[in-house]
């Protein structure tokens, strides 16, 4: 173990920043490795003082009080006066897919036209992303690589943020098909006189948004309906790539994220669970606070797509999405936050859950949401999600209150108990200039 | 009898007047056949007359001759020659006077409108007209109306028949529009109508048919109308290398005319009158619709204000989820726009009223009515439409009241004009009659006697309109009835008596009954109705017609008496009852009795973080005082003080962003890639719920930048987060200003998808901008010092100044003179290492310093450099990858350049992120291990320095500003929430008060939704449910999370 880092250490001084070859994915981890000292953040509600993780082949085989550690060569890491999380978990990112936002050659993001069923965003996911080894620097060691579009926009995949290639990447692929709702609200047509002036009597004619949107959701219902029937047949003339792609979905196999704000929105989504019967989950959900209690009955999940935004109108509450969390959180709501303000900003997943306590929400809630949460909306939760016996050691250990930026401080990461390389482009260039002006000497 | 003799003289006028149009003859014109010359010389007796608002007099006589009024009276006898028509009955007023149309103007070509700047298509850089006109397309000072006038009677039409006679009339395109004329709405040649053909000068904030790029924001527009008033004034003395600009010179010619600004919104109006104000020019302002919310303010520009009546028409939210995203904002707008004109009558400001901007002009009566229901007298609506327009305009020696040698403009009303009963029947426009309205000419009762095989039938006809009548003999008849001002038209059937409709007696009252007389439909007249036809001789009708038998008959109908008109009961409505008007005009506004004062407050055993030497302070006392920190320390006291407990609570300086946008109306002025003329406080909107939210964050004070779309932006305005203040009240007083400059990919256009056409284009032609910017201000700044030497020298020795010309003034370069003379700082828009070094290189070489790198993203690179230099840098805590620029941007960033000894800000450039600065802040605690007091000092006393306001707000410290922030939790935790945001000693934000404030938002909409679901249910039409989004400026420089219903300014202004 030592040895590794070592030998990190010697290829970021010999290696130029701008690359991260530096940065090796981690060799398997055989044996047993225990984490101990630790207060363990389970991620299901439970906190365990001066805990241990017993860790064997890369799967937590026991987690408690009074684990003894053998004497014999085993791996131990002392996490005194430190708190260790589950690996946490971005539900909904461009991550890999977009490297530069600017640069349209970096982005393989959203594919063109409107029904994409059969897109499946694994297969462009970039495990050499350098922005991927910044989140994990904050303990963000999965995450959810979704594909844009315009409507029926394609498959995320659950991926790990420690591998050589998108196949070694994938926890779960193609877990999910995203639909992005049509907005179901008429937008400004033309010059509104300015500030105050204006009004709704200025504006263009436009087409009716509200019924095209409406109308584009029956056609996709129609599409899923022909779906079905194809699926069915036990001869067809030709194949149907498309019909073919909505499989699982239709199998309850891979669930639907409905990305949409509005209620109105989030209720016309719930015709697919009631026709087809569909696992949703609400992607976005800045109104889900005022449905809760119908996506509870109807057993929709939701992911705060992003807790730092502004409210959606003037008249609302000025920390309303600082509180939809705690309002989700009371009416059982399963739901997780996540942060996918561009590719890079899901590094900030943890202060998201961070201001979720701020308004409402324990801790320990909070870590849920960003943690077992994720998990069970994804369907992973068998595998990852929390430090529970049987799962994988998807672990982070910080000298301090992860959900808090001016303490979180990752110190070690763990996925499936390979501990995993911290160093990223970022750091690197920090040592470089740290060193140009000689800061250390000066006492930094 | 006396009636009938009326009626009779009444229609012989109107054939007497059918197309003559030789009562104004015009001398220098050829007669082509025979001469007919005539006088329109007439008498109109024992009329109720209103000379003016003022003046009415009873039972009295008019004369008109020649298209003027030759007398007006009682006791005047009826002159010779004169034709008398007696108005027993009737009322005459002098008919209305509209300011502010384009009546008679050439239809225009589709118009630019304002227009943001474009990131992603070519600008327009220089005029494409031809001619000796000025640089700007927009500046169309040359534009007389009265060249291109031409009388058109489709418009001027329905414009009599709602009262008018004259117009102000002129063209409607560009930010100077040239002259305006006033005319008659009389259809005859363009000689005669014309009355004034110089009578007022036009200005808009909108750039029209112009397709030059520039101006494309409201700041660059107040710039234009600087910098032409400063070109104009140097042109007077024709200079010889401008050559003849026929722009400047019109623009001169016009100073001397009325000036009237097309402003349209209470903010623009206080920005047009700025304007003017600088240049000791008092615009006349055209209003919109929203003045009444900002009513002290338009008091204060000593104004005569153009008020329009359209109102916003009530919106359909009957559906709840629709109706969620109409704003309270609009709602309440809805409600109260009716009050504006009564809001100026109440202020004592002077006002005309026109019907611009109306849907129709149809609508006009409608909407001056309902102004009056809310509180607009009549006698203010009366001058409002005749003596102020007519004063301003200096003619009122010709229109705007009776009285003898004025035009013979005047209405002739069966009853008081504004009652709503009343109808204009005649508008008299320089002597001509217009028919306005026949019906009540023939309301009343005739005797109708019908010639049948079996002798005369006779009955009784209840007029009552041009389309109703009621006819009673033997038995009451169902009828049909047309009258067209000749032709009389008539079939009856006797009644069918009909099953009443379920529901008892009267059945459903909101159906209309059928067969009633004069009420709702006119029911089906069988087959074999009767029917009559003939023509109306004056007050006897005659005429043939047929039978159900098919039997001939002849007819004649005999008026009896007339039809009393009812008048509007006497009982005066009251005013309808309204909310209140909140400062600012927004949800969490304070209405004029709830605005937060500055108090004295005792803040007790808190943990006072005070970004000074003496570090954190436990179990302290702060207090404030007449709007400054006054002590700092323990057991403090004042019997005075509001005392607020701060036991387990943590106190802070204001939160000051170094980089913001919000409370702007605009940031970028693109179109060229130097625009230092442009300044951000010439555009303050204080209409910003950011503003309140940034409070909720703890935020005090904002530096409000100009874009980054180019090299030299605009400059910059700090300003203090006063909720409700207006614009002049946000500014930090005192204050020397700031520019803002940018380098990199946004000045080159990068993300322009149609190419460049701007210089520059590489970071090699932005080092090239700089030096040559500062070349000419310098060489600009010798032109003026040398020529200021002379005049010195003449002065001293006492020689006359003539033959010395000042040199142009040029805002442009005189904000690049003062960065020169260190009155000015830079605040420069800079990402990677090369263009920063570059940047620091030109500065040093022309003799300033860059004040301020903000966003700075590769600033750790060039730090010492930068401490070399002696600027401060701004900086993001952690973004980074949007654009190619930031790809080494580092969130170690700020904690590398602290830590060589930089002074360090954190900025938002985001209205969202600006409420989470003190997070943003603690970042720097993770990103290089910066100690708790240096983070929170890189949002108030860092950016404090340099914003060079560090002696008045940035730490608590005893004599700075009372501007101060209690935190639930230490300020740089993530748990920390501000409950008390202070500025100047005034509490804008309180945690608790805000949750009532939340519940009365709640509340008033709840009485707004109401209110619209009750009119939608009387019938009114409502337009549908419109969500209320908000425009947001950004600098276009990377991704925000604003929300559904924020669209960027830029976005929206290129659909």
């Amino acid at each position: 173990m030592q040895k590794i880092f070592f030998l990190t250490i010697m290829m970021a001084l010999a290696v130029s920043v701008h690359s991260q070859s530096n940065v090796l994915p981690a060799p398997p981890q055989k044996g047993l490795l225990f984490i101990k000292n630790a207060t363990i953040h389970v991620g299901n509600g439970t906190v365990i003082e001066n805990g241990t993780i017993q860790i064997r082949d890369g799967k937590i085989e026991k987690v408690g009080k009074d684990i003894t550690i053998p004497q014999d060569d085993v791996q131990v890491v002392d996490a005194k006066g430190k708190h260790v999380y589950p690996g946490l978990i971005l539900p909904t990112s461009t991550l890999g897919l977009v490297e530069t936002g600017s640069i349209r050659a970096s982005n393989d993001v959203r594919e063109i036209g409107d029904l994409n069923p059969n897109i499946r965003s694994i297969v462009a996911y970039n495990t050499d992303s350098k922005v991927i080894n910044t989140l994990r620097s904050n303990g963000i060691l999965a995450a959810n690589v979704v594909p844009q579009g315009s409507f029926l926009a394609g498959t995320s995949s659950v991926v790990q943020l420690d591998a050589w290639n998108w196949e070694d990447a994938a926890v779960k692929a193609d877990g999910g098909m995203h639909l992005y709702m049509p907005l179901l609200m008429a937008r400004p047509g033309g010059g509104r006189g300015g500030f105050g002036g204006g009004g709704p009597n200025a504006g263009g004619a436009q087409a009716d948004p509200v019924k095209d949107g409406f109308e584009k959701i029956e056609n996709l219902k129609a599409f899923f309906r022909e779906a079905k029937a194809y699926i069915a047949a036990t001869t067809r003339e030709e194949t149907n790539l498309k019909y073919e792609a909505v499989k699982d979905l239709l199998a309850k196999k891979q669930k639907l994220y409905v990305h949409a704000s509005t209620a109105k929105q989030m209720l016309a989504a719930l015709d697919f669970v009631k026709e087809f019967g569909v696992d949703m989950v609400i992607v976005g959900g800045s109104e889900s606070w005022q449905i809760a209690s119908l996506l509870k009955q109807h057993n929709v999940a939701v992911i705060l797509q992003q807790m730092h935004s502004l409210p959606t109108t003037t008249d609302d509450d000025v920390d309303q999405p600082y509180k939809t969390a705690a309002i989700l959180q009371k009416a059982g709501v399963l739901f997780a936050i996540s942060d996918d303000d561009s590719q890079t900003r899901g590094r900030n997943l943890p202060f998201n859950a961070g201001t979720a306590v701020a308004f409402g929400l324990t801790k320990e809630e909070a870590l849920a949401a960003i943690s077992l949460n994720s998990a069970k909306i994804m369907g992973v939760a068998d595998k990852t999600g929390s430090i529970e016996v049987g799962k994988e050691a998807n672990i982070i250990i910080s000298s301090g209150d992860i959900l808090d930026m001016s303490t979180s401080n990752v110190t070690d990461a763990f996925i499936k108990g390979r501990k995993i390389n911290l160093d990223d482009k970022q750091k690197q260039l920090n040592d470089r200039y740290e060193i140009k002006y000689d800061l250390k000497k000066k006492g930094f | 009898m006396r009636k009938t003799r009326l009626l009779e003289k009444l229609a012989l006028l109107t054939v007497l007047l059918m197309g003559t149009a030789q009562v104004m003859a015009q001398a220098t014109f050829p007669e082509n056949g025979i001469a007919d010359p005539r006088h329109g010389h007439y008498a109109f007796t024992n009329a109720t007359i209103v000379k003016d608002a003022n003046t009415t007099i009873a039972n009295a006589t008019l004369v008109i001759k020649d298209g003027k009024i030759v007398a007006v009276g009682t006791g005047l006898s009826v002159p010779s020659g004169a034709v008398e028509v007696d108005c027993k009955g009737k009322f005459i007023y002098p008919s209305f006077i509209d300011i502010y149309t384009d009546y008679g103007t050439p239809v225009r070509p589709q118009q630019q409108g304002g227009g943001g700047f474009n990131f992603f298509a070519q600008p327009q850089l220089e005029t494409n007209v031809k001619g000796p006109y000025g640089w700007n397309q927009a500046i169309k000072s040359d534009v007389d109306v009265f060249k291109v006038f031409g009388v058109n009677d489709a418009a001027a039409k329905p414009m009599r028949e709602v009262g008018f006679g004259t117009v102000l009339t002129h063209v409607k395109d560009g930010v100077a529009r040239g002259t305006g004329a006033v005319v008659t709405l009389a259809n005859e040649k363009e000689n005669l109508t014309i009355i004034k053909e110089k009578a007022s000068a036009h200005y808009s904030f909108n750039k029209g048919t112009s397709t030059q790029s520039y101006p494309t924001s409201k700041m660059g527009y107040i710039s234009l109308l600087r910098q032409t008033f400063l070109d104009a004034a140097w042109y007077k003395n024709k200079p010889y290398e401008e050559g003849f600009n026929l722009s400047l010179q019109s623009w001169n010619e016009n100073q001397g005319l009325p000036q009237i600004f097309e402003a349209n919104d209470k903010w623009d109006d206080l920005r047009a009158d700025r304007i003017g104000d600088e240049f000791g020019v008092q615009y006349i302002i055209k209003a919109g619709q929203n003045e009444y919310q900002r009513i002290n303010e338009m008091k204060a520009t000593n104004a005569t204000f153009i008020l329009p009546l359209n109102y916003p028409q009530g919106q359909d939210v009957e559906d709840p989820n629709d109706a969620k995203f109409v704003s309270l904002e609009d709602m309440k707008h809805w409600e109260l726009a009716p009050t504006s004109p009564a809001a100026f009558e109440k202020a004592g400001i002077p006002f005309c009223i026109t019907t611009a901007d109306l849907r129709s002009v149809n609508t006009f009566w409608v909407n001056l009515r309902k102004a009056m229901e809310y509180g607009l007298s009549e006698s203010k609506a009366m001058e409002a439409l005749t003596k102020t327009p007519a004063t301003i305009l200096g003619v009122y020696d010709k229109v705007g009241s009776l009285e003898a040698g004025k035009l013979a403009n005047f209405l002739i009303t069966n009853g008081p004009v504004f009652s709503e009963k009343t109808n204009i029947l005649y508008n008299y426009v320089q002597g001509i009659k217009y028919n306005v309205k026949d019906d009540s000419n023939i309301a009343g009762t005739y005797n109708l006697s019908i010639n049948t095989p079996t002798g005369v039938e006779k009955y009784t006809l209840d007029v009552k309109s041009t389309s109703s009548v009621g006819m009673f003999g033997k038995d009451t008849m169902n009828t049909k009835f047309s009258f067209d001002g000749k032709q009389v038209k008539l079939s009856y059937a006797p009644m069918v008596r009909r099953q009443r409709p379920p529901g008892g007696p009267g059945g459903d009252p909101t159906q209309p009954r059928p067969g009633g007389f004069g009420g709702g439909q006119v029911p089906a007249l069988p087959a074999t109705a009767t029917r009559l036809g003939g023509i109306s001789n004056g007050t006897e009708w005659n005429g043939t017609g047929v039978d159900s038998a098919g039997n001939s008959l002849t007819w004649t109908a005999v008026f009896v008496k007339a039809a009393d008109i009812k008048m509007d009961s006497t009982k005066k409505k009251d005013i309808p009852v309204v909310g209140k008007v909140n400062y600012p005009f927004l949800p969490f506004g304070n209405s004029q009795d709830e605005i937060p004062k500055q108090e004295t407050m005792l803040i007790k055993n808190a943990t006072v973080w005070t970004s000074e030497g003496e570090g954190v302070l436990q179990n302290t006392d702060v207090l404030l005082k007449n709007g400054k920190i006054a002590a700092i320390g323990k057991n403090l006291s004042d019997p005075a003080a509001k005392v607020i407990d701060g036991t387990g609570k943590h106190v802070s300086p204001g939160i000051i962003d170094e980089h913001s946008h919000i409370a702007a109306a605009s940031i970028n002025e693109g179109a060229q890639s130097v625009t230092s003329e442009v300044r951000i406080a010439d555009n303050l909107n204080p209409d910003d719920i950011n503003i309140y939210r940034q409070l909720s964050g703890g935020v005090t004070s904002s530096h409000i930048l100009h874009g980054s779309a180019n090299v030299i932006g605009g400059q910059t305005q700090l300003i203090k987060l006063r909720w409700g203040a207006n614009a002049e009240d946000l500014k930090f007083k005192d204050w020397a200003g700031q520019i803002k400059f940018a380098l990199g990919e946004n000045v080159k256009r990068s993300s322009s998808t149609q190419g460049n056409n701007r210089y520059p284009d590489t970071r090699m032609g932005v080092e090239q901008v700089l030096t040559d910017a500062f070349t000419r201000a310098k060489d600009y700044k010798k032109k003026w010092d040398s020529y200021n030497a002379e005049k010195d020298k003449l002065v001293k020795a006492k020689k006359p100044l003539t033959g010395l010309n000042a040199p142009r003034r040029d805002l442009e370069l005189e904000a690049l003179v003062e960065i020169l003379d260190k009155k000015r700082f830079i605040t420069c828009h800079s990402y990677v290492q090369s263009e920063i070094n570059m940047a620091m290189k030109v500065a040093e070489e022309m003799g300033y310093t860059v004040n301020t790198f903000t966003h700075i993203l590769e600033g750790y690179k060039v730090a010492d450099k930068m401490k070399a230099h002696g600027a401060f840098v701004s900086t993001f805590s952690d973004w980074w990858a949007y654009k190619v620029e930031v790809e080494d941007a580092i969130p170690y960033n700020a904690a590398i350049m602290h830590k060589t000894g930089l002074v360090v800000a954190i900025n938002s450039d985001d209205a969202e992120m600006a409420r989470r600065l003190n997070q943003e802040a603690a970042k720097t605690m993770k990103y290089g291990g910066v100690s708790a007091e240096e983070a929170l000092k890189m949002v108030t006393l860092n950016p404090a320095k340099m914003l060079h306001v560090d002696d008045r707000i940035g730490s608590l410290k005893v004599g700075k500003d009372a501007d101060v922030v209690v935190w639930s939790d230490n300020p740089l935790s993530i748990y920390a929430k501000p409950l008390y945001t202070i500025v100047d000693g005034t509490i804008y934000f309180d945690r608790v008060k805000d949750e009532q404030k939340q519940k009365e938002v709640d509340a008033e909409r709840a009485r707004l939704v109401k209110k619209l679901n009750g009119e939608k249910r009387s019938g009114m039409p409502m337009a549908p449910a419109t969500p209320s989004y908000q425009i947001m400026h950004s600098c276009m420089d990377h991704g925000h999370s604003h929300g559904l219903l924020v669209i960027d300014a830029d976005e929206f202004e290129n659909q």
